[in-house]
């Protein structure tokens, strides 16, 4: 019982030299070391980034003429008119090229009947760069910004403009749904505002085009919003299963629904033990 | 009702076996002996819990708990209605209270429902028995019996002899079900034509083209190349709710633009379009679904109901599906404020077949 308060003292200035003298205490050194200048080399190259891609300037333009030298004009030619395995871009906008290249569609892996979503291949500064130059070959929609991206609209004006609008190809739910040939309208669900707002300006593969004047980027707005709104809001009514309609929920209970019954059907007339 | 009136008693493996094998009339056929008998009960196996007393009362244990199980999941149900209300203008409210009451209902009657079944298979008595159907002719006493009841009652009311009153009951009979099928008339388009009606609609000459559902007029300009606009004819919006509904779903239109050299028209048809713009029907002619999914590259409309395509390049002809006839064609123009208006009504009935148009 004496000797108890002459033990903690020891045992602690044991701890803090095995501490120091500890065999992982240099691969932490080491880690903490690369973790900093790592760091500050992120912050630094960030900073430099958004210093260059603020303005369209002809350095961006010719940046972006680069890249598409190197990794688009075997199709869309050099010049960007066009060849037999890829359309002319001229006037296709800077939209065009923020919605291809940023959603991964292009470049394309494969020809095939439509252009299939696909981990982004470019940084955003190389696909802003790219964007530059294509803007910069003729007029064309540019790639929207501020208040039509927010979500803020009108979601009810919005689900009116979808299901007249969109909906027969999307799902009403913007869950997608099949086009003739392979081809589809694919899902909704976690496309950015600005792709589905430059979607519907550009009209990507198969989608129509729908111009201002047919939807203002009012009622543009509220599409997004409505979308918003189906995404952050369950369905009500419980498993939506995809939300793919009567496919999806036929199935549903064929396999789960008759498998519940013919299982307790085999239970009920099974002879007990 | 059993045949033998012996409540049930237990026939044993062997006996019921012999009284299977009755000797039948092979009639006009050559060889019924090789058929297959009927084998009987197999032998009678008793059940675990008719062995062991544990595994009786393990399972009686396992019944009164299923059905204990029942009352609370009863008992949580009236709960969740009461913790969980709908609340209006929340539809996260409606799932919770769908949800829970769902699952105490559920809770109730499985446990119901499988102690009952449970309760019969393994504890109650278990030995098998043949209860045979009675046969279905009655012995010739009570057939003579109930023939006997029949003329009674003939002669007593009288049904047979005053033919006034059974002819005019006849006639009673058959003139009620008449008021239904006049009710049922009513139901139908009223004073007008119905063939009339599904030959014509909204669009006529000068009608402008405006958009679904803002009634905005759609400029030719303003259709750019690859644009597909959803068109209803100007004034639908105006109407009262139920005829806007039902001409709507006659004059629905898809409004699209394509290079004008990529149009294959007939010289009838040459000045349907204007500068690569087209209108066609939205309503298909197979069962009126609305077609409108467009592919602004291939240039084909897929109907989503029954997948008919429809070539826009060639006048909308049908190039797969079980749609029978091309989407009827709105003859368009551009009026003096460039606005597009309708040249005429469609030329030709729009939607499915009916009956005086094949």
């Amino acid at each position: 019982m004496t000797r108890k308060p002459m033990n903690p003292a020891p045992k602690a200035r044991k701890g803090r030299k095995a501490g120091r003298r500890h065999p992982l205490a240099s691969v932490a050194l080491i880690a903490i070391g690369l973790l900093f200048t790592g760091g500050a080399y992120a912050a630094f190259s960030t900073t430099t980034a958004s210093a260059e891609s603020d303005a369209n300037s002809q350095q961006t333009i010719d940046d972006g003429e680069k890249l598409f030298a190197a990794n688009c004009a075997t199709c869309h030619g050099l010049s960007a008119q066009g060849s037999g395995d890829g359309p002319s871009l001229i006037g296709v906008g800077a939209a065009s090229v923020d919605f291809q290249v940023g959603t991964g569609r292009m470049p394309l892996q494969m020809q095939g009947p439509q252009a299939l979503k696909k981990p982004v291949q470019f940084t955003e500064e190389q696909t802003a760069a790219l964007a530059a130059y294509v803007a910069s070959l003729a007029p064309g929609p540019a790639i929207p910004e501020g208040e039509v991206l927010d979500g803020q609209g009108d979601a009810a004006v919005g689900a009116e403009l979808f299901r007249i609008n969109c909906a027969m190809c999307h799902n009403v739910a913007g869950a997608g749904g099949a086009l003739t040939e392979g081809k589809f309208a694919p899902s909704l669900a976690d496309v950015s505002a600005v792709h589905v707002y430059e979607a519907m300006v550009t009209g990507p593969q198969n989608m129509p085009v729908f111009n201002d004047m047919n939807i203002s980027p009012e009622n543009k707005r509220d599409i997004i919003t409505y979308l918003k709104y189906i995404e952050d809001n369950p369905s009500p009514g419980g498993l939506a299963i995809g939300s793919l309609g009567p496919v999806a929920e036929g199935l549903f209970i064929w396999i789960f629904g008759l498998g519940a019954i013919v299982a307790l059907t085999v239970w009920i007339t099974a002879k007990s033990n | 009702m059993a045949k033998d009136d012996n409540g049930g008693a237990d026939t044993t493996a062997a006996d019921s076996s012999s009284v299977a094998r009755v000797e039948q009339s092979t009639g006009t056929s050559v060889v019924t002996r090789s058929a297959v008998g009927n084998p009987g009960f197999p032998p009678h196996r008793e059940r675990v819990t008719d062995l062991d007393p544990k595994a009786d009362r393990n399972a009686e244990r396992t019944v009164y708990t299923l059905f204990y199980l029942s009352i609370a999941g009863s008992i949580f149900a009236i709960a969740a209605y009461m913790a969980f209300p709908i609340v209006p203008e929340d539809m996260g409210s409606v799932r919770l209270n769908n949800l829970f009451i769902g699952v105490g209902l559920t809770l109730a009657l499985f446990g119901l429902g499988i102690g009952a079944v449970h309760w019969a298979k393994a504890l109650m008595y278990a030995h098998e028995g043949v209860d045979e159907r009675h046969e279905v002719r009655g012995t010739d006493v009570v057939r003579a019996r109930a023939v006997e009841i029949f003329q009674q009652a003939n002669e007593e009311s009288g049904f047979g002899r005053r033919t006034l009153i059974r002819n005019s009951l006849f006639g009673a009979l058959i003139a009620f079900p008449l008021p239904a099928v006049v009710l049922f008339r009513g139901l139908g388009p009223q004073d007008q034509d119905p063939v009339a009606l599904l030959k014509t609609t909204l669009w006529e000459k000068g009608t402008r083209l405006t958009m679904d559902p803002t009634g905005v007029p759609i400029k030719a300009s303003d259709v750019t190349l690859g644009s597909s606009f959803h068109v209803i004819p100007e004034g639908l919006i105006d109407l009262g709710h139920e005829s806007k509904l039902a001409e709507k779903a006659k004059s629905a239109v898809l409004l699209m633009r394509l290079k004008p050299e990529q149009l294959t028209e007939t010289p009838e048809r040459a000045g349907w379009s204007y500068d690569g713009i087209v209108a066609y029907s939205k309503i298909c002619t197979h069962v009126g679904c609305p077609v409108a999914l467009y592919e602004q590259q291939t240039h084909h409309l897929l109907c989503p109901c029954h997948q008919s395509q429809f070539d826009v390049t060639n006048q909308c002809e049908v190039i797969f599906g079980p749609a029978k006839r091309a989407l009827p064609q709105l003859p368009i123009a551009v009026d003096a404020e460039g606005y597009l208006i309708a040249q005429s009504d469609f030329t030709e009935p729009v939607g499915p077949s009916f009956w005086e148009r094949s």
